[in-house]
């Protein structure tokens, strides 16, 4: 069984946002706009979140890039009342759309804040209607959706390796947004194989995860940015 | 029982509004139906676009209808239990605003949850609930406890009408379509009166822990979810309290109003408003001790996040709401109420008023600033209401008013038998 999971080099992220762009264009997420945007109407499966530290001259920025965290013991999963969302055998907490009925109290109980609501029925401009993926499933207004490490291209190399009687070999599947990246800052792999790059380094000494305190067991790694100069 | 008519035209001044429609009534009935409809309209107009004509959004994905869903179930809980309570306890001065006060509990108890149906994203699919059941989450503990509660307040509130629905089928032939059936041939009969006595002091007791069931599950809703400022061990009683406090100024002033429009005078006494501005008295001291214990271990303990959300409360863009809260939640009510001299009809009344606005706003600042400030710190949000929002809290109201108005048209809301039976047990207690 695998077990997916995925490692963010912080010291390697540029902020360059190719991740939000290519899960953008992945998973048929439509562009709201401006206006819609700051009205909190825009999803981001991948969200580049920046953070500035203190001000000038003594300032610190940084870059985190913030898919869901899969959770091994997701808050999401439990609260809601029809059951349209849950972790699937491999791990990935999935959400079931047609099931969904839109109660949002997922969204508020994820810590994370990266579950998103459909507030609007999705459009797209006329030019873009026939860059959409046929891979992803559609999304009607009034539910809710997430990241779910594109889990189309997971099934699609699952069902490849078992025509071909084996396991998914490493690399062999990874989203679009660890598909992307120029610094090759993001990796995606078999938590459960040990030989696996992401199950190397989620056990590294710069390997941390957001909000550990809660208990949630993300899997989504961080590696902390690295000391330039101890000074 | 005496005979039903000189029954009617003892209480000539409670039966008078069931067969006079005057011009107050029109004029009161035709814009609350208005306004109904024009929530209707709003509410349509949110279906067909979508929750983005609301002012929520990213990550404030719960807002004003979450708000009045809290708020009417409050209202709900006063009726019915502080009548339990009242019955139970055998408190003499009770009789004359039960009946208004189950009143206020069943149409509370219908507006509170059609919120919920606003703010699905999906609303025409809520019976999945119900098909899909996730016991697992709290909301389908809410779905379970409020349903029971309203069955059995609707069931409180018929039980201990019968005797006086018999009374109008004899009075009014021409309604004898309506009051024959729901009067189940009600006579007085000795067996009749000892069936009814024992099934509503089953109902006075079933309907207490359910009441307080109801409000608990209501706070797990946020209670259960690990925010900042909403996990909180008190939000169970917290919620309990604030519910009776705001259910309490309620009764007093749909009493205070009956009184006005219907010349209740007689049987709604200072008295009565005295008594009821005791426990409004009350519960402002529970509420007020409840908040300082809420937000005193919030600051002190000083979590990061909780922290957040304590100053945006207390001193930062939700500050004016937050002090405004706390001025018509205790400031007011208590310096009015804990003086006999004010303790008046127009005192308690006033004071009510004050405490049902200022427990809206205590809603308003539990739900939302949890939800602008969340726990990881980069994703930050405002709201603002839209017109729909505010349409569909002004249907509520229109709503809940016209369902109390319309029933205070068909059945009486001072409950005859029970004055009645009061009347004749005193007088055999003189004769004694």
């Amino acid at each position: 069984m695998y077990r997916w999971g995925m490692v963010i080099d912080l010291d390697k992220c540029t902020g360059c946002q190719a991740c939000v762009v290519a899960c953008r264009q992945e998973n048929n997420i439509p562009i709201m706009g401006e206006k819609y945007a700051n009205l909190g109407r825009a999803k981001f499966w991948i969200n580049l979140i920046h953070e500035i530290k203190g001000t000038y001259p003594d300032v610190e920025m940084r870059f985190i890039p913030l898919p869901c965290m899969h959770c091994d013991k997701p808050p999401c999963t439990k609260v809601c009342p029809v059951a349209a969302t849950y972790k699937n055998p491999e791990g990935i907490v999935a959400q079931v759309y047609p099931r969904c009925i839109g109660v949002r109290m997922c969204v508020s109980n994820c810590p994370y804040t990266v579950r998103y609501f459909n507030w609007y029925a999705p459009s797209w401009p006329e030019e873009y209607q026939r860059g959409l993926n046929p891979d992803v499933y559609p999304r009607r207004k009034g539910i809710t959706e997430k990241c779910n490490f594109c889990i189309h291209r997971i099934r699609n190399a699952k069902m490849k390796a078992k025509k071909e009687g084996r396991m998914i070999r490493e690399g062999e599947v990874i989203p679009a947004c660890v598909q992307t990246c120029p610094s090759e800052a993001l990796y995606f792999g078999d938590l459960n194989d040990p030989q696996s790059r992401v199950s190397k380094l989620s056990k590294s000494r710069r390997a941390f995860r957001l909000q550990e305190e809660l208990g949630t067991e993300p899997k989504v790694f961080y590696l902390k940015e690295g000391e330039w100069d101890d000074g | 029982m005496m005979d039903n008519e000189a029954a009617a035209h003892k209480y000539q001044n409670i039966l008078s509004p069931l067969t006079q429609a005057g011009r107050p009534f029109w004029l009161a009935t035709i814009p609350l139906s208005l306004i109904v409809l024009w929530s209707f309209f709003a509410f349509c107009w949110q279906y067909y676009w979508g929750l983005g004509e609301t002012g929520m959004g990213h990550p404030v994905s719960w807002a004003f209808y979450l708000v009045n869903f809290v708020f009417f179930i409050g209202i709900s809980h006063a009726g019915t239990l502080i009548s339990a309570i009242l019955r139970i306890t055998h408190a003499g001065w009770r009789t004359p605003i039960t009946r208004a006060a189950e009143v206020v509990t069943v149409f509370a108890l219908a507006a509170g949850p059609t919120n919920i149906l606003f703010d699905l994203g999906r609303s025409i699919k809520f019976h999945w609930v119900a098909l899909h059941a996730n016991f697992i989450s709290p909301l389908l503990w809410d779905f379970t406890c409020i349903m029971t509660y309203f069955i059995t307040c609707v069931l409180f509130l018929y039980v201990l009408m019968i005797p006086d629905i018999a009374l109008l089928r004899d009075r009014f032939p021409r309604r004898r379509w309506l009051y024959k059936p729901l009067s189940l041939g009600w006579t007085g009969t000795e067996r009749q009166e000892r069936i009814l006595n024992r099934l509503s002091t089953f109902l006075c007791i079933a309907v207490i822990p359910v009441a307080v069931s109801v409000h608990t599950v209501v706070s797990w809703v946020f209670g259960m979810q690990t925010q900042p400022m909403w996990h909180s061990t008190i939000f169970g009683p917290y919620f309990v309290a604030g519910a009776i406090y705001s259910g309490i100024a309620v009764i007093i002033l749909v009493a205070a109003i009956l009184r006005k429009v219907y010349h209740l005078e007689d049987y709604l006494q200072p008295i009565h408003f005295n008594n009821l501005g005791l426990l409004l008295l009350t519960m402002t001291l529970l509420w007020f001790y409840f908040t300082l214990a809420e937000y005193l271990t919030t600051i002190y303990g000083s979590g990061e996040a909780e922290v957040a959300v304590f100053w945006a409360k207390f001193a930062g863009k939700y500050s004016i709401l937050f002090w405004a809260m706390a001025f018509l939640c205790f400031v007011i009510p208590f310096l009015i109420l804990a003086l006999k001299r004010t303790r008046t009809i127009l005192g308690t009344s006033i004071a009510s008023a004050s405490v049902l606005v200022g427990m809206w706003l205590e809603r308003y600042l539990i739900v939302i600033p949890t939800l602008t400030e969340p726990r990881l710190p980069y994703a930050r949000g405002s709201y603002v209401p839209s017109w729909v929002e505010w349409s569909m809290m002004a249907g509520l109201c229109a709503g809940f008013t016209l369902a109390i108005i319309l029933f205070s048209k068909i059945f009486p809301v001072i409950t005859l038998w029970e004055m009645e039976k009061e009347e004749k047990e005193s007088r055999e207690r003189t004769q004694r």
